[in-house]
């Protein structure tokens, strides 16, 4: 396909996408519309779980750290000291970018495994910190905190009746924001060398990258992605909580985001978000009389579409594209050999 | 003095029952090249067995082998229909697999078992000796011997007889075993039975020790065990135990001596594991890095 | 019948094809040698017929078409299969190598069988508890190929065994192959590279160039073609 179709093809695609983005509110009611919500903060989670993991090859379980950091912080900032929610962002994106690379460092050590339970590790621990550290802010003491509802401005009225609306689509400018950057941040140098560093280091050394430099970017960036994401879901859930086994539950909720989109691919994250969300929602309908039942469905249905879609699905439309433009190319003639 | 002798055995008794979980996964990750995140889960169901058999009147030792053998069948099986059709998948997706087993089983558990507390009796009696002012108690005595006698069947298994020849061999050098005949699949189907078997074994020595058996009790046993088999290394059977056994002590003596870090004691196993993993990126017995997760 | 007989073999790893319709023939009690530079498909055809490696054509082993099955089956069919770079169990040990060997033999022979392989290659014998991984080159591929042997096999495929052995213990070794060969008739299938010493203890071989056989004939005939030994024996 040529390199022109190929992007008028991906704009027409994202101009209607974003146009159907744009209208769910106007569309479906309260809880429908905060579910699309909640896709589009995985979404920015599993954009940022993608950069580190996917293009950079260091895996994470514990992305739901960074994603409660981002939460808390929010939170305590808008309970604590009545800011707007808009402003935190900036706060939000420093500390993360700082946790990220602290933790970044010391990952230089590690490998694959050890590395993804060192990670695990900052998911189990997270929750007992913000016990200590953050309980104080809380509603009685416990680590629950709830800020003061946003409510849409004046200026919103012409196009949102409703708070949560407005909610949405702050939401979802955020999401595109980040979203844009992140392309950009891939298709660009740093995204080659993410990918260099991931398939060979040595390599990637020898040509002149700063391995170190890299490796540690990634992590703070994607931890920035993951604390935006989680301040997101302050503004959209109107709480913030990292129970263990919430962290715990997100953190490999955004790994089998990226992998069902398909990891190393821009849109995958997102779609395989969308996948998550939904198909919880889907699996808690399903097992309506025994809700007990749905992490099984949904576990199981995760398990089933590894076996159909292990490049995830969007790795799996690329092949099934690729295979179809194909078969028009004609088969090289055999070169004859003489001994 | 005392105290810190009570401690250092509640270390023990802890690290104990993280080490034959540790020993559990590092079966399969040597054998496999998995990493069974569902191996917690697992061992949790196999638990619930142990607990339903024991409520309808099975003697508890007799519900723990009978639970015992259930596990070993289900983990050859899990192998089979669940691991297999992606075992030559990247290690992301295995990983997801694994991960969707870790909900399944753990919502499977709760729904056939309904999820309200349980009480798992202990396989051992009650009460013990005191020692000066020390109390060690059947319990103790009972899981160290345990963890003892797993060890040394294992060995015995691995190094003795043919079986284990092949298990170690399929880990040492999965293709050569292949073009000698051993058939991989076979080893590998093995390997999660004993892991699985081990799992039950290990659940329904450790359930005794908390409060009660809920959905969440190999949660945090699965922390503490992967901490122990990464000090350990991943490497090798020593290495779990040892690592286990090691995050156990640590953890009671910081709950007791570290003030500061009360409630936020599972600190400790993985400031444990950053301070070895700085000083030998292998972990403490590990020989080599292996890339997969 | 012909021991070993592959027709029109074709494979390679996803897109990239190695072998592009490969026929050779191994009688029994043979010594058939491969011949080819880096990259022209030698392991590949190895592996094909081990059934290691995805491919299509035939391979028949005896009256067993076997393309396509997993290795195990073929090594059941008395095929042993001594990969590029030994392919030892670096963290057995020696003897723990030999039995390893005779997995999947139902016999009661093993043990003296070990002993047997241990006086032909008498450096095994003094290292029999030792690591197999500590090994020199050398040493590991007397006990791959060893390990080899203890399968009984009828036909030994062997992927270079010269590959980052001295010479001195490149002769040892291929002396002691033309010794098995002829007290028991034991078949082979060598790729080597170095071709001298392979070409002195076959009676046929073939010359493999980017997949494709490109000559064949007695070892005799091909050492004496031109082309052949400045290609591969060096020889002006």
């Amino acid at each position: 396909m040529a390199r022109s179709t190929m992007f008028f093809t991906r704009l027409g695609i994202s101009v209607v996408v974003l146009a159907g983005l744009l209208y769910v509110p106007q569309y479906f009611g309260t809880t429908e519309t905060q579910l699309w919500s909640q896709a589009i903060y995985y979404s920015l989670a599993a954009i940022g779980l993608n950069l580190l993991t996917g293009y950079n090859g260091q895996v994470s379980i514990g992305h739901g750290a960074f994603f409660g950091l981002g939460a808390y912080t929010t939170a305590i900032l808008m309970e604590n000291n009545g800011w707007q929610f808009l402003p935190t962002l900036p706060v939000v994106i420093v500390i993360a970018l700082a946790a990220g690379a602290a933790f970044g460092f010391p990952a230089l050590r590690l490998k694959g495994l050890y590395l993804a339970l060192i990670t695990l590790g900052i998911a189990a621990l997270f929750p007992d910190l913000v016990n200590r550290f953050a309980s104080k802010y809380g509603t009685a003491g416990t680590s629950l905190i709830q800020p003061p509802a946003v409510v849409a401005p004046s200026w919103a009225d012409s196009f949102t009746d409703f708070d949560d609306q407005y909610r949405y689509y702050m939401a979802l400018f955020i999401g595109v924001v980040m979203l844009v950057l992140a392309a950009n941040l891939v298709r660009g140098r740093f995204g080659r060398a993410l990918v260099a560093v991931r398939d060979h280091e040595s390599a990637a050394s020898i040509l002149g990258i700063d391995v170190a430099r890299v490796k540690v970017s990634a992590f703070a960036i994607s931890s920035a992605y993951a604390a935006v994401a989680g301040s997101v879901s302050v503004l959209i859930e109107g709480s913030a909580n990292a129970g263990k086994v919430e962290v715990f539950r997100q953190s490999i909720l955004f790994l089998a985001a990226i992998v069902i989109g398909g990891v190393a691919t821009v849109i995958g994250p997102v779609v395989g978000a969308f996948v998550v969300v939904f198909g919880q929602d889907f699996a808690e309908d399903l097992i309506d009389d025994k809700p007990e039942l749905a992490p099984a469905t949904f576990g199981i249905l995760l398990i089933l579409l590894m076996y159909v879609l292990p490049d995830g699905i969007i790795g799996g439309a690329r092949r099934l594209l690729r295979r179809l433009t194909d078969r028009s190319a004609a088969e090289p003639a055999p070169t004859p050999r003489t001994t | 003095m005392t105290l810190f002798l009570q401690q250092l055995m509640n270390g023990i008794g802890n690290g104990v029952i993280y080490a034959s979980v540790a020993l559990a996964l590092v079966l399969i990750y040597r054998t496999t090249g998995i990493l069974n995140f569902a191996q917690g889960e697992m061992a949790l169901f196999a638990t619930y067995c142990t607990w339903k058999l024991s409520d309808e009147g099975v003697g508890i030792v007799a519900a723990i082998a009978i639970s015992m053998v259930f596990a070993f069948v289900t983990g050859a099986v899990v192998e089979r229909v669940l691991i297999r059709p992606v075992e030559r998948a990247s290690p992301f997706v295995i990983l997801i697999v694994t991960i969707g087993m870790f909900l399944a089983v753990n919502s499977l558990a709760v729904t056939i078992f309904g999820d309200d507390e349980k009480q798992l009796p202990s396989a051992f009696a009650d009460g013990g000796w005191s020692v000066g002012d020390v109390s060690i108690t059947y319990e103790f005595v009972g899981l160290v011997l345990v963890l003892v006698a797993e060890c040394v069947l294992l060995f015995l298994l691995l190094q003795r007889t043919k079986l284990g020849l092949g298990l170690r061999a399929v880990a040492s050098n999965a293709e050569s075993a292949r073009l000698v005949g051993i058939s991989s699949g076979t080893m590998l189907m093995f390997g999660w039975a004993i892991a699985a078997a081990l799992g039950a074994l290990g659940g329904a020595m450790y359930v005794p020790t908390t409060p009660a058996l809920t959905a969440g009790s190999m949660q945090a046993v699965l922390v503490y065990a992967l901490a122990g088999a990464t000090l350990g290394g991943f490497d090798s059977p020593v290495g779990a135990v040892a690592g286990g056994l090691v995050v156990g002590v640590g953890e009671a003596m910081a709950i007791q001596y570290i003030e500061p870090l009360h409630d936020i004691e599972l600190v400790v196993p993985f400031a444990l594991i950053g301070i070895v993993l700085l000083f030998k990126p292998t972990g403490l017995f590990g020989r080599n890095v292996v890339e997969r997760v | 019948m012909t021991l070993l007989a592959v027709s029109d073999l074709r494979g390679g790893y996803g897109p990239v094809r190695v072998l592009h319709g490969i026929d050779l023939r191994v009688e029994a009690g043979e010594i058939v040698v491969v011949l080819g530079a880096n990259g022209s498909g030698k392991t590949s055809t190895l592996r094909a017929i081990s059934g290691m490696m995805r491919a299509s054509g035939s391979v028949r082993i005896g009256d067993h078409e076997v393309l396509g099955r997993p290795p195990e089956v073929i090594a059941r069919l008395r095929v042993a299969h001594v990969p590029q770079g030994r392919g030892t169990f670096p963290e057995l040990t020696v003897e723990e190598n030999l039995r390893i060997g005779a997995f999947s033999r139902r016999d009661k022979d093993v043990a003296a069988d070990i002993d047997r392989w241990c006086t032909v290659f008498p450096r095994l014998r003094e290292r029999r508890d030792q690591q197999a991984g500590s090994m020199s080159g050398g040493e590991q591929q007397m006990l791959a190929v060893s390990r080899a042997l203890m399968m009984n096999p009828r036909l030994l495929l062997l992927d270079e065994p010269s590959l980052g052995l001295a010479p001195l213990v490149t002769q040892e070794l291929f002396a002691r192959l033309a010794e098995l060969n002829a007290q028991t008739n034991i078949a082979m299938l060598i790729v080597e590279q170095n071709a001298k010493l392979a070409l002195r203890i076959a009676a046929r071989g073939y010359v493999l160039e980017a997949g494709e056989i490109v000559a064949s004939g007695s070892s005799q005939e091909l050492s004496s073609n031109d082309e052949i030994r400045k290609a591969y024996l060096g020889m002006a």
